[in-house]
Protein backbone atom coordinates (compact mmCIF):
# COMPACT_ATOMS: atom_id res chain seq x y z
CA UNK A 1 0.00 0.00 0.00
CA UNK A 2 1.16 3.16 -0.94
CA UNK A 3 -0.30 5.25 2.04
CA UNK A 4 -0.21 2.68 5.07
CA UNK A 5 1.99 0.72 6.78
CA UNK A 6 0.47 -1.98 8.79
CA UNK A 7 2.25 -2.31 12.02
CA UNK A 8 -0.38 -5.56 13.26
CA UNK A 9 -2.83 -7.75 11.46
CA UNK A 10 -4.42 -8.97 14.75
CA UNK A 11 -7.50 -10.30 15.06
CA UNK A 12 -8.62 -10.27 18.38
CA UNK A 13 -11.92 -12.41 17.69
CA UNK A 14 -10.20 -14.94 16.29
CA UNK A 15 -8.21 -15.51 19.70
CA UNK A 16 -11.62 -16.00 21.47
CA UNK A 17 -11.88 -19.26 20.17
CA UNK A 18 -8.96 -20.83 21.68
CA UNK A 19 -8.70 -18.29 24.26
CA UNK A 20 -9.12 -18.51 27.74
CA UNK A 21 -7.00 -21.57 28.59
CA UNK A 22 -5.71 -19.07 31.63
CA UNK A 23 -1.73 -20.21 31.23
CA UNK A 24 -0.29 -17.09 30.38
CA UNK A 25 0.94 -15.11 33.51
CA UNK A 26 -1.67 -12.70 35.45
CA UNK A 27 -3.08 -4.41 35.44
CA UNK A 28 -2.46 -3.57 31.79
CA UNK A 29 -1.96 -7.18 29.73
CA UNK A 30 -1.18 -5.45 26.46
CA UNK A 31 2.64 -6.06 27.05
CA UNK A 32 1.98 -10.13 27.57
CA UNK A 33 2.40 -12.85 25.62
CA UNK A 34 0.62 -15.47 24.51
CA UNK A 35 1.97 -18.61 24.02
CA UNK A 36 -0.90 -20.80 22.94
CA UNK A 37 -0.07 -21.38 19.43
CA UNK A 38 -3.48 -22.36 18.60
CA UNK A 39 -4.00 -18.39 19.02
CA UNK A 40 -1.26 -17.37 16.76
CA UNK B 1 -19.61 0.66 8.39
CA UNK B 2 -16.97 3.48 8.42
CA UNK B 3 -18.19 4.37 11.71
CA UNK B 4 -15.51 6.78 13.45
CA UNK B 5 -16.17 5.52 16.45
CA UNK B 6 -14.71 1.95 15.77
CA UNK B 7 -11.09 3.34 15.53
CA UNK B 8 -9.14 5.73 17.11
CA UNK B 9 -6.66 7.77 15.67
CA UNK B 10 -3.35 9.78 17.04
CA UNK B 11 -0.63 11.66 16.39
CA UNK B 12 2.52 10.90 18.29
CA UNK B 13 6.42 10.89 17.45
CA UNK B 14 6.15 11.41 14.14
CA UNK B 15 3.61 9.24 13.56
CA UNK B 16 0.17 9.14 12.26
CA UNK B 17 -1.78 5.79 13.66
CA UNK B 18 -5.09 4.27 13.46
CA UNK B 19 -6.23 1.26 15.41
CA UNK B 20 -8.44 -0.47 14.99
CA UNK B 21 -10.45 -1.21 18.34
CA UNK B 22 -12.12 -4.32 17.82
CA UNK B 23 -9.85 -6.29 15.64
CA UNK B 24 -6.58 -4.97 17.29
CA UNK B 25 -5.11 -4.51 14.14
CA UNK B 26 -2.15 -1.24 14.12
CA UNK B 27 -1.52 0.80 10.70
CA UNK B 28 0.93 3.75 10.63
CA UNK B 29 -0.12 5.95 7.59
CA UNK B 30 0.40 9.12 5.73
CA UNK B 31 -1.45 12.15 6.95
CA UNK B 32 -3.59 12.03 3.85
CA UNK B 33 -5.08 8.29 5.35
CA UNK B 34 -5.46 10.06 8.85
CA UNK B 35 -7.44 12.93 7.13
CA UNK B 36 -9.59 10.98 4.94
CA UNK B 37 -10.68 8.30 7.73
CA UNK B 38 -13.06 11.07 9.09
CA UNK B 39 -14.53 11.13 5.57
CA UNK B 40 -15.28 7.42 4.85
CA UNK B 41 -18.42 7.30 5.79
CA UNK B 42 -19.79 10.10 3.45
CA UNK B 43 -18.07 8.94 0.30
CA UNK B 44 -15.73 9.55 -2.00
CA UNK B 45 -17.25 12.50 -4.07
CA UNK B 46 -17.01 14.74 -0.18
CA UNK B 47 -13.81 13.48 0.85
CA UNK B 48 -12.53 14.68 -3.04
CA UNK B 49 -14.57 18.09 -2.06
CA UNK B 50 -13.11 18.45 1.54
CA UNK B 51 -9.53 17.17 1.23
CA UNK B 52 -8.62 18.61 -2.56
CA UNK B 53 -7.46 21.60 -0.48
CA UNK B 54 -4.78 19.92 0.69
CA UNK B 55 -4.03 17.05 -1.52
CA UNK B 56 -4.00 15.77 -5.22
CA UNK B 57 -7.11 14.19 -6.32
CA UNK B 58 -5.59 11.04 -7.38
CA UNK B 59 -3.91 10.36 -4.15
CA UNK B 60 -7.13 10.66 -2.67
CA UNK B 61 -8.51 8.18 -4.50
CA UNK B 62 -5.65 5.73 -3.58
CA UNK B 63 -5.88 6.57 -0.18
CA UNK B 64 -9.58 6.22 -0.50
CA UNK B 65 -9.46 2.54 -2.17
CA UNK B 66 -6.47 1.51 0.55
CA UNK B 67 -8.98 2.11 3.36
CA UNK B 68 -11.82 0.31 1.49
CA UNK B 69 -9.23 -2.53 1.17
CA UNK B 70 -8.14 -2.91 5.18
CA UNK B 71 -12.07 -2.90 5.34
CA UNK B 72 -12.73 -5.90 3.63
CA UNK B 73 -9.78 -7.38 5.39
CA UNK B 74 -11.09 -7.06 8.76
CA UNK B 75 -8.42 -4.56 9.80
CA UNK B 76 -9.91 -1.77 9.70
CA UNK B 77 -14.17 -0.55 11.03
CA UNK B 78 -13.91 -3.89 12.25
CA UNK B 79 -17.76 -3.98 14.10
CA UNK B 80 -17.73 -4.08 17.92
CA UNK B 81 -17.48 -7.43 19.61
CA UNK B 82 -19.97 -8.64 22.13
CA UNK B 83 -19.88 -10.56 25.04
CA UNK B 84 -22.03 -13.46 24.08
CA UNK B 85 -19.83 -14.19 21.25
CA UNK B 86 -16.91 -15.09 24.10
CA UNK B 87 -16.57 -17.78 26.59
CA UNK B 88 -15.80 -15.75 29.82
CA UNK B 89 -14.82 -18.27 32.56
CA UNK B 90 -17.59 -19.93 34.23
CA UNK B 91 -15.26 -21.96 36.19
CA UNK B 92 -13.65 -20.85 40.14
CA UNK B 93 -10.38 -21.71 39.17
CA UNK B 94 -7.20 -20.40 41.00
CA UNK B 95 -3.94 -19.77 39.03
CA UNK B 96 -2.45 -17.10 41.18
CA UNK B 97 -1.89 -16.27 45.34
CA UNK B 98 0.19 -13.33 46.38
CA UNK B 99 1.45 -14.41 49.61
CA UNK B 100 1.94 -12.28 52.55
CA UNK B 101 4.73 -14.32 53.91
CA UNK B 102 5.07 -10.93 56.06
CA UNK B 103 2.76 -7.67 57.53
CA UNK B 104 6.11 -6.03 58.89
CA UNK B 105 8.66 -3.72 57.23
CA UNK B 106 11.64 -2.06 57.73
CA UNK B 107 10.85 0.95 55.54
CA UNK B 108 7.94 3.21 56.39
CA UNK B 109 6.96 4.69 53.05
CA UNK B 110 5.30 7.59 53.17
CA UNK B 111 2.40 6.48 50.78
CA UNK B 112 2.58 2.67 51.44
CA UNK B 113 -1.07 1.30 51.17
CA UNK B 114 0.09 -1.09 53.25
CA UNK B 115 -0.14 1.57 55.64
CA UNK B 116 3.72 0.94 56.03
CA UNK B 117 3.60 -2.71 56.24
CA UNK B 118 1.32 -3.86 58.43
CA UNK B 119 -2.04 -3.61 56.23
CA UNK B 120 -3.88 -1.61 58.71
CA UNK B 121 -3.55 -4.60 61.40
CA UNK B 122 -0.94 -5.73 63.73
CA UNK B 123 3.11 -6.49 62.87
CA UNK B 124 2.99 -10.05 62.05
CA UNK B 125 5.02 -12.88 60.18
CA UNK B 126 3.16 -15.84 58.15
CA UNK B 127 3.83 -19.30 59.46
CA UNK B 128 5.47 -22.50 57.29
CA UNK B 129 1.81 -24.00 58.09
CA UNK B 130 -0.30 -21.41 56.81
CA UNK B 131 1.92 -20.82 54.14
CA UNK B 132 1.46 -24.90 53.21
CA UNK B 133 -2.06 -24.41 53.41
CA UNK B 134 -2.17 -21.75 50.90
CA UNK B 135 0.05 -23.49 48.56
CA UNK B 136 -2.40 -26.84 48.82
CA UNK B 137 -4.90 -24.61 48.20
CA UNK B 138 -3.89 -23.74 45.20
CA UNK B 139 -3.07 -26.66 43.74
CA UNK B 140 -6.27 -27.88 45.06
CA UNK B 141 -8.62 -24.99 43.08
CA UNK B 142 -6.48 -24.80 40.00
CA UNK B 143 -8.67 -27.65 37.86
CA UNK B 144 -7.14 -28.01 34.32
CA UNK B 145 -4.21 -24.83 34.87
CA UNK B 146 -0.56 -26.45 34.76
CA UNK B 147 0.83 -22.93 34.92
CA UNK B 148 0.63 -21.57 38.74
CA UNK B 149 2.31 -18.22 40.31
CA UNK B 150 2.65 -17.74 43.63
CA UNK B 151 4.37 -13.70 44.51
CA UNK B 152 6.15 -13.67 48.13
CA UNK B 153 4.54 -10.07 49.08
CA UNK B 154 4.43 -8.39 52.35
CA UNK B 155 5.22 -5.91 54.06
CA UNK B 156 9.00 -6.53 53.24
CA UNK B 157 8.85 -10.30 52.22
CA UNK B 158 12.81 -10.75 52.81
CA UNK B 159 11.78 -10.47 56.69
CA UNK B 160 11.06 -13.78 56.94
CA UNK B 161 13.53 -15.59 54.47
CA UNK B 162 13.02 -18.84 55.97
CA UNK B 163 9.43 -19.06 55.14
CA UNK B 164 9.88 -17.94 51.67
CA UNK B 165 12.86 -20.59 51.16
CA UNK B 166 10.64 -23.79 52.59
CA UNK B 167 7.97 -22.89 50.73
CA UNK B 168 9.09 -22.38 46.97
CA UNK B 169 10.83 -26.09 48.64
CA UNK B 170 7.38 -27.40 49.29
CA UNK B 171 5.94 -25.87 46.17
CA UNK B 172 8.25 -27.89 44.02
CA UNK B 173 7.68 -31.11 45.80
CA UNK B 174 4.11 -30.65 44.80
CA UNK B 175 4.79 -30.21 41.20
CA UNK B 176 5.42 -33.58 40.53
CA UNK B 177 2.21 -35.10 42.37
CA UNK B 178 -0.34 -32.56 41.17
CA UNK B 179 1.65 -32.16 37.64
CA UNK B 180 1.88 -28.27 37.81
CA UNK B 181 4.37 -25.64 37.12
CA UNK B 182 5.04 -23.32 40.38
CA UNK B 183 6.24 -20.01 38.99
CA UNK B 184 7.80 -17.98 42.27
CA UNK B 185 8.38 -14.19 42.29
CA UNK B 186 9.41 -11.91 44.68
CA UNK B 187 8.52 -8.29 45.61
CA UNK B 188 11.44 -6.44 47.61
CA UNK B 189 12.51 -2.83 49.17
CA UNK B 190 16.19 -4.51 49.04
CA UNK B 191 17.23 -3.38 52.30
CA UNK B 192 18.10 -6.84 53.27
CA UNK B 193 19.46 -8.09 50.04
CA UNK B 194 22.91 -9.75 50.20
CA UNK B 195 24.84 -11.93 48.44
CA UNK B 196 23.39 -15.18 50.17
CA UNK B 197 20.02 -13.63 49.42
CA UNK B 198 20.86 -12.38 45.67
CA UNK B 199 22.07 -16.35 44.83
CA UNK B 200 18.94 -17.85 45.93
CA UNK B 201 16.40 -15.37 44.25
CA UNK B 202 18.27 -15.62 41.39
CA UNK B 203 18.19 -19.65 41.46
CA UNK B 204 14.62 -19.83 42.56
CA UNK B 205 12.69 -16.59 41.08
CA UNK B 206 11.56 -16.18 38.02
CA UNK B 207 11.11 -12.43 38.36
CA UNK B 208 12.12 -10.14 41.33
CA UNK B 209 10.42 -6.74 41.51
CA UNK B 210 13.14 -4.35 43.32
CA UNK B 211 11.56 -0.89 44.87
CA UNK B 212 13.13 2.17 44.58
CA UNK B 213 11.67 5.32 43.35
CA UNK B 214 14.61 7.03 41.50
CA UNK B 215 16.89 10.11 42.01
CA UNK B 216 18.16 10.05 45.53
CA UNK B 217 16.33 12.96 47.06
CA UNK B 218 13.02 11.40 45.44
CA UNK B 219 13.25 8.30 46.85
CA UNK B 220 14.71 9.32 50.43
CA UNK B 221 11.59 11.78 50.50
CA UNK B 222 9.39 9.41 50.29
CA UNK B 223 10.82 6.31 51.16
CA UNK B 224 12.40 6.99 55.17
CA UNK B 225 13.96 4.01 56.77
CA UNK B 226 12.35 3.15 60.38
CA UNK B 227 14.92 6.18 61.73
CA UNK B 228 13.37 8.33 59.45
CA UNK B 229 16.60 8.41 57.36
CA UNK B 230 16.51 8.11 53.57
CA UNK B 231 17.17 4.68 52.20
CA UNK B 232 18.77 5.53 48.54
CA UNK B 233 22.23 4.89 49.89
CA UNK B 234 21.27 1.66 51.62
CA UNK B 235 19.85 -0.11 48.63
CA UNK B 236 21.34 1.48 45.92
CA UNK B 237 24.79 -0.90 45.88
CA UNK B 238 22.41 -3.84 46.59
CA UNK B 239 20.58 -3.25 43.73
CA UNK B 240 23.80 -2.61 41.49
CA UNK B 241 24.88 -6.22 43.09
CA UNK B 242 21.96 -8.37 42.53
CA UNK B 243 21.48 -7.11 38.22
CA UNK B 244 25.10 -7.54 38.13
CA UNK B 245 24.72 -11.11 39.07
CA UNK B 246 20.96 -11.65 37.98
CA UNK B 247 22.20 -12.49 33.74
CA UNK B 248 19.54 -12.97 31.61
CA UNK B 249 16.43 -13.25 33.81
CA UNK B 250 13.72 -11.50 34.71
CA UNK B 251 13.75 -8.37 37.12
CA UNK B 252 12.50 -4.75 37.39
CA UNK B 253 13.17 -1.83 39.28
CA UNK B 254 9.86 -0.93 39.79
CA UNK B 255 9.42 2.81 40.79
CA UNK B 256 6.20 5.23 42.40
CA UNK B 257 6.21 8.60 41.38
CA UNK B 258 3.67 11.27 43.04
CA UNK B 259 2.63 14.95 42.43
CA UNK B 260 6.12 15.83 43.99
CA UNK B 261 8.25 14.21 41.39
CA UNK B 262 5.88 15.05 37.84
CA UNK B 263 9.02 14.73 36.12
CA UNK B 264 9.25 11.39 36.83
CA UNK B 265 11.35 10.72 33.17
CA UNK B 266 14.35 11.64 34.87
CA UNK B 267 13.71 9.21 37.53
CA UNK B 268 13.63 6.49 34.87
CA UNK B 269 16.72 7.66 33.12
CA UNK B 270 18.22 7.59 36.67
CA UNK B 271 17.20 3.92 36.82
CA UNK B 272 19.09 3.07 32.93
CA UNK B 273 21.74 5.24 34.27
CA UNK B 274 22.68 3.34 37.16
CA UNK B 275 22.70 -0.06 35.05
CA UNK B 276 19.24 -0.73 35.57
CA UNK B 277 17.48 -1.56 32.37
CA UNK B 278 14.61 -3.27 32.89
CA UNK B 279 12.25 -0.46 34.26
CA UNK B 280 8.72 0.59 35.55
CA UNK B 281 7.16 3.23 37.43
CA UNK B 282 3.52 3.55 38.26
CA UNK B 283 1.38 6.89 39.60
CA UNK B 284 0.69 6.83 43.40
CA UNK B 285 -2.47 5.03 44.00
CA UNK B 286 -3.63 6.87 47.92
CA UNK B 287 -6.07 9.09 49.08
CA UNK B 288 -6.67 12.23 47.27
CA UNK B 289 -6.47 14.36 50.91
CA UNK B 290 -2.53 13.28 50.63
CA UNK B 291 -0.66 16.20 49.78
CA UNK B 292 1.58 14.12 47.17
CA UNK B 293 -1.86 12.48 45.42
CA UNK B 294 -2.35 12.71 41.49
CA UNK B 295 -5.02 15.11 41.36
CA UNK B 296 -6.95 16.39 38.40
CA UNK B 297 -4.63 19.09 37.99
CA UNK B 298 -1.58 16.89 37.21
CA UNK B 299 -3.16 15.22 34.55
CA UNK B 300 -1.95 17.12 31.49
CA UNK B 301 1.06 17.60 33.26
CA UNK B 302 1.71 13.57 33.39
CA UNK B 303 0.46 12.86 30.17
CA UNK B 304 3.20 15.46 28.87
CA UNK B 305 5.84 13.82 30.99
CA UNK B 306 5.09 10.35 29.45
CA UNK B 307 5.08 11.86 26.08
CA UNK B 308 8.34 13.17 27.16
CA UNK B 309 9.51 9.57 28.53
CA UNK B 310 8.71 7.40 25.01
CA UNK B 311 10.91 10.29 23.06
CA UNK B 312 13.63 9.75 25.47
CA UNK B 313 13.10 5.66 25.51
CA UNK B 314 12.93 5.44 21.33
CA UNK B 315 16.52 7.05 21.38
CA UNK B 316 18.10 4.51 24.11
CA UNK B 317 16.18 1.93 22.36
CA UNK B 318 18.20 2.58 19.19
CA UNK B 319 21.20 2.00 20.78
CA UNK B 320 20.36 -0.54 23.50
CA UNK B 321 17.89 -2.56 23.06
CA UNK B 322 17.88 -3.99 26.54
CA UNK B 323 16.18 -1.38 27.92
CA UNK B 324 12.55 -1.69 28.79
CA UNK B 325 9.90 0.40 30.22
CA UNK B 326 6.93 -1.64 31.11
CA UNK B 327 4.38 0.01 29.73
CA UNK B 328 5.86 0.91 26.50
CA UNK B 329 6.21 -3.38 25.91
CA UNK B 330 3.29 -4.16 24.10
CA UNK B 331 3.06 -7.05 21.97
CA UNK B 332 1.43 -6.00 19.43
CA UNK B 333 2.12 -9.83 17.36
CA UNK B 334 1.32 -11.97 19.96
CA UNK B 335 -0.40 -10.62 22.39
CA UNK B 336 -3.00 -11.89 25.39
CA UNK B 337 -6.52 -13.36 23.61
CA UNK B 338 -9.59 -11.86 24.06
CA UNK B 339 -10.68 -13.56 27.02
CA UNK B 340 -7.96 -12.25 28.64
CA UNK B 341 -8.36 -9.12 27.58
CA UNK B 342 -12.15 -8.67 28.83
CA UNK B 343 -11.18 -9.82 31.90
CA UNK B 344 -7.75 -8.39 33.28
CA UNK B 345 -6.16 -9.71 36.15
CA UNK B 346 -9.02 -12.34 37.44
CA UNK B 347 -8.42 -10.50 41.16
CA UNK B 348 -11.34 -12.17 43.24
CA UNK B 349 -11.05 -15.30 41.42
CA UNK B 350 -8.58 -16.70 39.52
CA UNK B 351 -5.99 -14.22 41.45
CA UNK B 352 -6.16 -13.74 45.65
CA UNK B 353 -4.34 -12.43 48.01
CA UNK B 354 -3.12 -14.76 51.42
CA UNK B 355 -3.04 -12.81 54.40
CA UNK B 356 -0.32 -14.18 57.04
CA UNK B 357 -3.41 -15.67 59.32
CA UNK B 358 -4.45 -17.47 56.17
CA UNK B 359 -7.23 -15.03 55.03
CA UNK B 360 -7.97 -14.79 51.40
CA UNK B 361 -9.15 -11.40 49.95
CA UNK B 362 -9.11 -10.74 45.82
CA UNK B 363 -6.06 -8.59 45.87
CA UNK B 364 -3.46 -7.12 47.48
CA UNK B 365 -4.65 -4.14 47.43
CA UNK B 366 -7.48 -4.78 49.31
CA UNK B 367 -5.88 -6.84 52.29
CA UNK B 368 -6.48 -4.94 55.22
CA UNK B 369 -10.26 -4.29 53.69
CA UNK B 370 -12.29 -6.16 56.39
CA UNK B 371 -15.93 -6.47 53.53
CA UNK B 372 -13.31 -7.58 51.20
CA UNK B 373 -12.54 -10.62 53.22
CA UNK B 374 -13.86 -13.74 50.83
CA UNK B 375 -12.13 -17.07 52.71
CA UNK B 376 -9.76 -18.13 54.12
CA UNK B 377 -6.94 -20.63 52.81
CA UNK B 378 -8.59 -23.33 55.35
CA UNK B 379 -12.05 -23.15 54.53
CA UNK B 380 -11.86 -22.00 50.71
CA UNK B 381 -13.87 -19.24 49.32
CA UNK B 382 -16.66 -18.33 51.37
CA UNK B 383 -17.72 -15.32 50.12
CA UNK B 384 -19.46 -16.49 46.45
CA UNK B 385 -21.72 -13.68 45.47
CA UNK B 386 -18.20 -11.51 46.56
CA UNK B 387 -16.50 -13.73 43.95
CA UNK B 388 -19.16 -13.61 41.15
CA UNK B 389 -19.23 -10.34 41.85
CA UNK B 390 -15.43 -9.80 40.61
CA UNK B 391 -15.97 -12.34 37.71
CA UNK B 392 -18.39 -10.05 36.71
CA UNK B 393 -16.61 -7.34 36.82
CA UNK B 394 -15.21 -6.71 33.01
CA UNK B 395 -14.63 -4.53 29.81
CA UNK B 396 -18.22 -5.84 28.98
CA UNK B 397 -20.19 -4.87 32.04
CA UNK B 398 -18.00 -1.35 33.03
CA UNK B 399 -20.06 1.04 31.69
CA UNK B 400 -17.08 3.30 31.00
CA UNK B 401 -15.30 0.82 29.14
CA UNK B 402 -17.88 0.51 26.70
CA UNK B 403 -17.41 3.83 24.49
CA UNK B 404 -13.32 3.63 25.67
CA UNK B 405 -10.90 3.07 22.36
CA UNK B 406 -8.43 1.45 25.13
CA UNK B 407 -10.39 -1.38 26.55
CA UNK B 408 -8.98 -3.94 24.82
CA UNK B 409 -5.58 -3.18 26.23
CA UNK B 410 -5.99 -1.87 29.51
CA UNK B 411 -8.44 -4.93 30.52
CA UNK B 412 -11.02 -2.60 32.08
CA UNK B 413 -8.20 -1.28 34.64
CA UNK B 414 -7.59 -2.21 38.69
CA UNK B 415 -10.40 -2.98 40.43
CA UNK B 416 -8.96 -1.42 43.67
CA UNK B 417 -8.22 1.92 41.79
CA UNK B 418 -11.80 1.67 40.76
CA UNK B 419 -13.01 0.79 44.65
CA UNK B 420 -11.00 2.90 46.31
CA UNK B 421 -11.92 6.67 44.27
CA UNK B 422 -15.21 5.76 43.45
CA UNK B 423 -16.47 3.16 45.88
CA UNK B 424 -17.25 0.81 43.40
CA UNK B 425 -15.46 -1.98 41.75
CA UNK B 426 -16.71 -1.33 37.96
CA UNK B 427 -16.30 2.65 38.68
CA UNK B 428 -14.46 4.65 36.61
CA UNK B 429 -10.94 6.02 38.07
CA UNK B 430 -10.89 8.64 35.21
CA UNK B 431 -7.15 9.46 36.45
CA UNK B 432 -6.58 6.50 36.01
CA UNK B 433 -7.76 5.75 32.50
CA UNK B 434 -6.85 9.22 30.88
CA UNK B 435 -3.21 7.79 31.82
CA UNK B 436 -3.33 4.18 30.75
CA UNK B 437 -5.06 5.79 27.38
CA UNK B 438 -1.85 8.34 27.41
CA UNK B 439 0.75 5.15 28.20
CA UNK B 440 -1.07 2.57 25.38
CA UNK B 441 -0.71 6.10 22.56
CA UNK B 442 2.96 6.33 23.82
CA UNK B 443 3.76 3.09 23.74
CA UNK B 444 2.35 2.00 20.07
CA UNK B 445 4.19 5.29 18.90
CA UNK B 446 7.68 3.87 20.31
CA UNK B 447 6.67 0.50 18.25
CA UNK B 448 5.63 2.34 14.90
CA UNK B 449 9.40 4.35 15.58
CA UNK B 450 11.36 1.12 16.34
CA UNK B 451 9.72 -0.99 13.49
Amino acid sequence: MKFVKTLSKRNLLKTAKHGGCGECQTCTVGNQKCENKKNH
Amino acid sequence: MYDINLIHKFYLNDKYVILDIYSGAVHVVDEIVYDLVDYMSKGLDEALEGLSNKYEACDIKTAFKEVEELYKEGLLFTEPIKETELDLSKYNIVKALCLHVSHDCNLRCKYCFASQGDFKGKRELMSVEVGKKALIFLVQNSGNRRNLEVDFFGGEPLMNFDVVKELVTYGRSLEKEYDKNFRFTLTTNCVLLDDEIIDYLNENMSNVVLSIDGRKSVNDEMRPTTNGKGSYDLIVPKIKRFVEKRGDKDYYIRGTFTSENLDFSEDVLDFYNNGFKKTSMEPVVTDQNEPYAIRPEHVERIKEEYEKLSREYIKIKKKDDDFLFFHFMIDLDQGPCLIKRSIGCGAGCEYLAVTPKGDLYPCHQFVGEEQFKIGTVFDGVTKTDLREEFKKSNVFNKKDCQECWAKFYCSGGCHANSYYNTGNINGNFEIGCELERKRIECAISVIANLD
